[in-house]
């Protein structure tokens, strides 16, 4: 049996991934960790949001919309969680559910395996990400938050350049055909 | 029955998720709960991998500071290299213990120079999975005597308050997170008010009236007036002030570094602490801290020493 198949759109053929069994949750579970665990030792790594990068990563590899809401949502209420009793059980959880189903929905439908496109596309849900966030804030928190700033640039740039390194090591854990 | 479109089924899945997302945060601010059973079993099942993961970083930083940050300076010494490698690792090892005796030590030294009031030292074991809070977890307990709304320190100031506990650790609510803070005084004007965090590293000083005098520079500590803290422990130092009306707007650079907070004391009753001053504590001795506001000991069944 096949471990990958195709995805037939027009006359492009966009091949889905499949990884070892369990790979999905270790990595979701040791990026909530390390991203737990790993500010306390060096301040400036907090720039850095590896559940977010592992949600766009199994979105975009999967590239079934409902598996990767789903992931989305289980990594984002995870790190609600983990977040402490300020943080309400769904703030992470509704943005990272978005970015979920828009990363296996273009993955879908865009080979993104290039590792320019795949910097293009961290860097954009490292914009949406926090732009949902605030919008969750400000509708449904009745919070204030900022829009925009040159940190999130910033940030969304160092994540990127990270998150285009991390998928080439994640690459590594998808079953061959 | 409808049956939808296999092409659609994913944006109705996608419609349901997000919906019962929203019912679930709904329910939680009307009912003012925060979902603590998911976080207990959450928290539970992550807290000995951030026990490890700490631990983990911990040596890993130890290696990185004091072994491969000095690579340009073994270039140099190339000829060298290969006798002083081993010598530098085990240094490292070392340097990396003696740091760690040293924080530790100053912890003991505060716990025993304040024998008279219950408090149980604490090392911090992560931080907040996000960045929407600034919330540290400490590797204390229920079965250390922490208890929620105690007061967490270091020997240099305030820190924050426990908002959660667990058996075996606890979640601190740091000074800076937009919903943290403490009951303040400036120290020359004696003039109250609310210090809280904005999400910044920095903390905010509310509600002090535009005519009164206020100082960049002036020390400001907990007035006790919240009934956490106890008085006179170190806030911080005031950096900015704007004017305003009808209240100042003042900017305050905590005392204790939030930002590298490795370890920390959990204070087990509100009777107050004295601090050393910057003065003083060149000449070795103590400020004595003058009416006690909050005097209620509430001193633990059992505590760790």
């Amino acid at each position: 049996m096949n471990d990958t198949y195709d995805l037939r759109s027009g006359e492009t053929h966009i091949e889905v991934h499949k990884f070892w069994p369990g790979a999905v949750l270790v990595v979701a579970v040791a990026a909530l960790i390390v991203q737990a665990s790993m500010p306390v030792y060096f301040p400036k790594l907090e720039i850095l949001d590896l559940p977010l990068l592992v949600t766009i990563y199994f979105g975009l590899s999967r590239r079934n919309p409902s598996t990767g809401l789903l992931l989305g949502m289980v990594i984002g209420l995870s790190q609600d969680a983990l977040s402490g009793p300020t943080v309400p059980l769904g703030f992470y959880g509704i943005a990272k559910t978005v970015i979920g189903y828009l990363a296996s929905s273009i993955g879908a439908r865009l080979d993104t395996e290039h590792p320019a496109a795949r910097f293009a596309l961290i860097f954009g849900f490292f914009i949406l990400h926090p732009a949902m966030l605030v919008v969750v804030q400000r509708l449904l928190l009745a919070q204030a938050g900022n829009w925009f700033n040159t940190n999130l640039a910033v940030s969304a740039a160092v994540n990127a350049l990270l998150g285009t390194a991390l998928f080439m090591v994640l690459d590594r854990l998808r079953r061959r055909s | 029955m409808v049956a939808i479109p296999s092409r659609h089924r994913s944006l109705a899945l996608l419609t349901c998720v997000l919906l019962a997302q929203v019912l679930l945060l709904a329910l939680q601010i009307k009912r003012d709960s925060r979902g603590r059973l998911i976080r207990v079993w959450a928290v539970s099942a992550a807290s000995p991998f951030e026990r490890g993961g700490a631990w983990g970083f911990g040596r890993v930083r130890g290696v990185w500071t004091h072994y491969f940050a000095l690579r340009g300076t073994e270039r140099e010494n190339e000829g060298l290299r290969a006798e002083n490698d081993k010598l530098k690792l085990t240094i490292s090892q070392l340097e990396t213990r003696a740091a760690e005796a040293d924080r530790l030590a100053g912890l003991l030294n505060f716990k025993q120079s304040h024998k008279e009031v219950p408090m149980v030292g604490a090392r911090v074991i992560a931080v907040s999975a996000g960045t929407a809070s600034r919330t540290i977890e400490i590797d204390r307990g229920e079965l250390d005597g922490v208890r929620r709304n105690l007061a967490v320190i270091t020997p240099d100031g305030a820190v924050g308050k426990v908002i959660e506990v667990f058996r075996d650790n606890a979640q601190v609510l740091l000074l800076t997170d937009k919903e943290g803070g403490a009951g303040a005084m400036l120290v020359n004007s004696r003039t109250q008010g609310p210090v809280g965090g904005t999400g910044e590293p920095t903390l905010q000083m509310k509600y002090v009236a535009t005519d009164e005098k206020v100082e960049t520079g002036e020390k400001l500590v907990t007035s006790g007036m919240d009934k956490i803290f106890p008085r006179d422990i170190p806030i911080g130092t005031v950096t900015e002030v704007k004017a305003g009306y009808p209240f100042q707007q003042i900017r305050v650079q905590p005392a204790a570094r939030l930002d590298r907070l490795e370890a920390v004391i959990v204070l087990l009753t509100q009777v107050p602490v004295e601090f050393k001053n910057e003065n003083e504590s060149k000449s070795g001795t103590q400020k004595s801290v003058q009416g006690v506001q909050n005097p209620a000991p509430v001193a633990p069944a059992a505590v760790k020493p």
